[in-house]
């Protein structure tokens, strides 16, 4: 198998790495899909997709075979390039990041000691693809929905990046895979907990960690788009933002990214405080494959939590967001920083 | 002599001379936006013509007539006065009762006929219990309007229950054609005053749900706190009607300071927005208005209840309805929205010889330029969600 | 206040701008010039004793003897009290003086008025259709309306 595996050209070997992620995705977004519309039914008092399979499980799949087979509907006075090409350069700043990110000891698309690095950077090119889509649509709720959206995803990278400087800080490495490692061996190890230092060292970082997190799962939605940040295709408002000329299967590009980018900011968040792959029982239920297991559980629970809070809280207006992000958020961050250097040197 | 307007040229391409369609030029960095009759948050048919700097509202013109239905041209060709009413419901659609009630006083009033007691105390329960409907549906749909889609069903599963009530009483869940001019269509069936008291005792504590789930939620708090804020001085000058008015600390209820039927018998208090949050008169103000009217409605009803006399609903029913010629009446009754009105003019036939329904949407929506001007785009939406229109009534 | 106080305050003020009234109706109402209407509701929107700043409703109406008229009903949010006004004005050649420097309401109303019965009314900021197209042709609420044929090539009447 190793054999096999070290005889194949190095670019049939990246390929063959990058379709896991893919296939899992796609199948992820099924899944949330289905879960999205069921818990927020259920949040409303009132139950969705009862029809199609045993309480709705195939609807998911007839919703794509619907979107595959929509007329593609474009606009006769859009920008021929960038309207094709904004949602699969979406799709593309999404799904790159899924190359570094952990799901067991055994498996990472790319190992790459800048991991958390390269993962920010690669997010921002979300934000192109939303421009891009804005402008192309020659509507200018969507320019409007546009820009919006941009200014916030820009906004709401700095607390995301100061947050994970912290981790960084307490974990001493960029490295994704070195990150988790560090935080195997039960939950009391994981960085959100203090990481495993000293105990005295472990009360001191507590309340630092606990808030980092917190700010990070909140820079989190905010990068997603997702309510109670979702002024940019606030449907109240913008009719759809700068997806409203999409429809078919370019709109499910955008969807599907959005989908994929809610699992990313849970799946950071949990690698990088909650210890990835590794089990919180310490040696019981650990392993290469109960990693993948431990991952996909916890960063389920917390796209659970992202739909949840959707369905619960109104949305703000662009420049309250706006506020929360650079003089609420990112002063925290920064006390955060200085509190947490501070008990690492002591 | 002035020339009507002909359908304005927008965009001619020297920079500078773009006009908006009340005639005014726009300047090099406005924009018109225009969100348009079909919007998911409009509440019906409405085009409001957005000039905006930026973020920054500069104008609102809002254009009007979409959902036109010539309702006063219509009653002067009925052959009756009751065969009004069913237009007469059709004005209002979330809140048909009151406009029956409004339409029903007026012809009485000319007739001079006195309707029996129980006709007062049943016609005070339904007004009271549509008054709740209507109000659940502009607090669910301000809810959407804002981005919290879940107060919207809770809502509606309570407006649900009021609906059955009026199904089991009339047949219809939304347009009865209950009030008749003289009487009611029919009589409250048995079951009627006992399923009201337990959706009483039901609803009360869901009030408190929705305050829980919505009005002092934080972030709704922030949004519609000092934004549209509409002055005393401009709101009665503007003649807002209804939570509008007690919105911007008028004390100033129809049924209070203007009394009909057997309001006058029953203790409740009109509630008053007072500046809780922030500025007063802002659109929090007018959601917290509408919120504790709920409550009284159900204090109201529960006192009616237990007044409720015997007595036939349709005894003073007229055989012909024929006011004396040079009759005129306008009369105004508080609904759910404000004031409407319905000044009738009679010549002496069966039909009238003009109807003129003034709708307190239509007024109400008149401010909302003038609340609106340097308030952000995001804002517009929810300052036109409070103003709580519903363009049968605009438009008629 | 009653009708009559309001009746002869009014005469006294304006003299001949009062040309009728019927203070024994149901609801007493008192006719006044269409040149001189803005002045006369100016005079009771500020005089202290009067103070009738909500105008509740103004309908247009076609008398149909020839006339086109407009009815004001008034009432003041703190003496609690209620008149009716009235104009009248030719059908050939309504103008109507604007009252919506005084209510900001009047504005719609007498934007609909116009819309529905052809009153011009003079210095009035806007005057556009409301609820009618803008190039629509005639004038709904009249007595003598025939609706036209077609519009934009769509059949009206069905």
């Amino acid at each position: 198998m190793i054999e096999f595996w070290n005889s194949l050209p190095p670019l049939v070997q990246s390929i063959a790495l990058a379709v896991p992620p893919l296939v899992f995705i796609i199948l992820y977004a099924l899944v949330v899909l289905y879960m999205e519309m069921k818990v927020a039914a259920h949040i409303q008092d009132r139950v969705a997709y009862m029809r199609t399979g045993w309480h709705g499980v195939l609807q998911p799949i007839a919703d794509m075979v619907k979107l595959l087979l929509k007329e593609d509907i474009i606009p006769s006075a859009v920008d021929k390039v960038f309207f094709r090409v904004a949602p699969y350069v979406v799709f593309a700043g999404t799904y790159a990041a899924f190359a570094v990110l952990p799901f067991s000891s055994a498996y990472i698309g790319a190992d790459l000691n800048l991991g958390v690095f390269f993962l920010v950077a690669i997010s921002s090119l979300v934000v192109v693809g939303i421009l891009m889509a804005g402008w192309a649509s020659n509507n200018k709720w969507a320019l409007l929905g546009g820009v919006r959206s941009a200014a916030q995803m820009i906004s709401y990278e700095i607390p995301t990046a100061l947050a994970i400087v912290v981790a960084a800080m307490i974990t001493g490495s960029l490295n994704l895979q070195e990150v988790t490692k560090f935080q195997d061996g039960g939950i009391l190890n994981w960085v959100v907990f203090g990481g495993p230092l000293p105990l005295m060292q472990k009360l001191l970082l507590l309340p630092f960690t606990l808030v980092t997190f917190f700010i990070l799962f909140v820079a989190g939605i905010a990068e997603v788009n997702r309510t109670p940040f979702d002024l940019p295709e606030a449907e109240s408002e913008l009719v759809q933002g700068f997806n409203t000329e999409y429809s078919g299967m370019r709109f499910a590009m955008f969807y599907l990214a959005e989908y994929a980018n809610l699992f990313l900011v849970s799946a950071v968040a949990v690698t990088l405080f909650l210890g990835g792959w590794s089990s919180p029982f310490g040696e019981f239920m650990s392993g290469p494959v109960w990693g993948i297991f431990w991952f996909v559980v916890k960063a389920m629970f917390f796209v659970f939590m992202q739909i949840w809070i959707r369905w619960t809280l109104p949305r703000l207006r662009v420049d309250q967001l706006m506020y929360i992000s650079w003089k609420v958020l990112t002063p925290w961050l920064f006390a955060c920083i200085l509190g947490v250097g501070f008990v690492l040197v002591i | 002599m002035i020339e009507a307007k002909t359908l304005p040229t927008n965009y001619v391409t020297k920079p500078g001379a773009i006009k908006s369609s009340s005639g005014k030029t726009l300047r090099t960095e406005e924009m018109i936006v225009n969100m348009g009759p079909q919007h998911p948050s409009t509440h019906g048919v409405l085009r409001l013509e957005i000039i905006i700097d930026g973020e920054i509202i500069n104008d609102v013109i809002p254009h009007i007539g979409y959902l036109h239905r010539c309702f006063e041209k219509h009653a002067e060709h009925m052959t009756n006065y009751q065969q009004v009413i069913p237009y007469a419901d059709r004005m209002d659609y979330c809140s048909a009762i009151t406009n029956e009630w409004a339409f029903a006083l007026a012809a009485e009033r000319m007739l001079k006929i006195e309707v029996p007691e129980r006709v007062e105390y049943i016609r005070v329960i339904m007004a009271e219990l549509q008054r709740i409907a209507s109000h659940l549906i502009a607090v669910g749909t301000y809810g959407i309007d804002a981005g919290a889609f879940t107060p919207f069903l809770y809502c509606f599963i309570d407006r649900e229950k009021i609906l059955d009530l009026f199904e089991m009483t009339c047949g219809a869940r939304l347009l009865y054609n209950y009030v008749w001019i003289g009487g009611l269509s029919h009589d409250l069936p048995p079951k009627f005053v006992e399923q009201t008291k337990e959706f009483c005792t039901y609803f009360r504590p869901r009030i408190k749900m929705i305050n829980d789930l919505l009005t002092y939620n934080e972030i709704f708090v922030k949004r519609t706190a000092n934004v549209g804020v509409l002055p005393k001085d401009v709101a009665i000058n503007y003649a807002a009607s209804g939570p509008m008015l007690r919105g911007s600390g008028i004390n100033w209820d129809l049924r209070r300071d203007d009394p009909y039927s057997v309001y006058d018998k029953l203790e409740w208090e009109p509630q008053i927005g007072k500046g809780e949050v922030g500025a007063v008169g802002d659109c929090w103000d007018r959601h917290i208005v509408r919120m504790r009217e709920m409550e009284q409605s159900l204090n109201i009803i529960e006192q009616a209840l237990a007044k409720l006399p015997e007595g036939n609903v349709q005894a003073a029913l007229p055989k012909r309805i024929r006011p004396d010629k040079d009759a005129e009446v306008y009369v105004r009754t508080e609904t759910p929205r404000g004031e409407l009105g319905f000044y009738v003019v009679s010549d002496g036939t069966a039909s009238p010889f003009r109807v003129k329904a003034r709708g307190p949407a239509f007024v109400n929506l008149s401010v909302l330029p003038e609340i609106s001007r340097g308030a952000m785009l995001a804002d517009l939406v929810l300052i036109a969600g409070s103003v709580d229109i519903v363009l049968g009534e605009v438009d008629r | 206040m009653t009708a009559q106080d309001i009746h002869d305050k009014l005469k006294a003020a304006f003299g001949d701008a009062v040309q009728e009234a019927k203070l024994d109706a149901m609801q007493p109402w008192i006719r006044i010039a269409p040149n001189r209407t803005a002045e006369v509701c100016a005079w009771l929107h500020d005089q202290p004793e009067m103070k009738l700043d909500y105008l509740m409703c103004l309908s247009g109406m076609d008398y149909n003897n020839g006339k086109l008229g407009v009815v004001y009903h008034l009432s003041s949010i703190e003496h609690k009290h209620k008149i009716v006004l009235k104009t009248e004005c030719p059908k050939d050649d309504p103008h109507v003086l604007t009252v919506s420097g005084v209510w900001g309401t009047a504005n719609w109303h007498e934007r609909e008025a116009y819309d529905m019965y052809g009153i011009i009314f003079d210095g009035h900021p806007d005057l556009r259709r409301l609820l009618m197209p803008d190039d629509w042709d005639g004038h709904p609420l009249r007595k003598d309306y025939k609706v036209q044929e077609f519009y934009h090539g769509m059949k009206v009447p069905y």
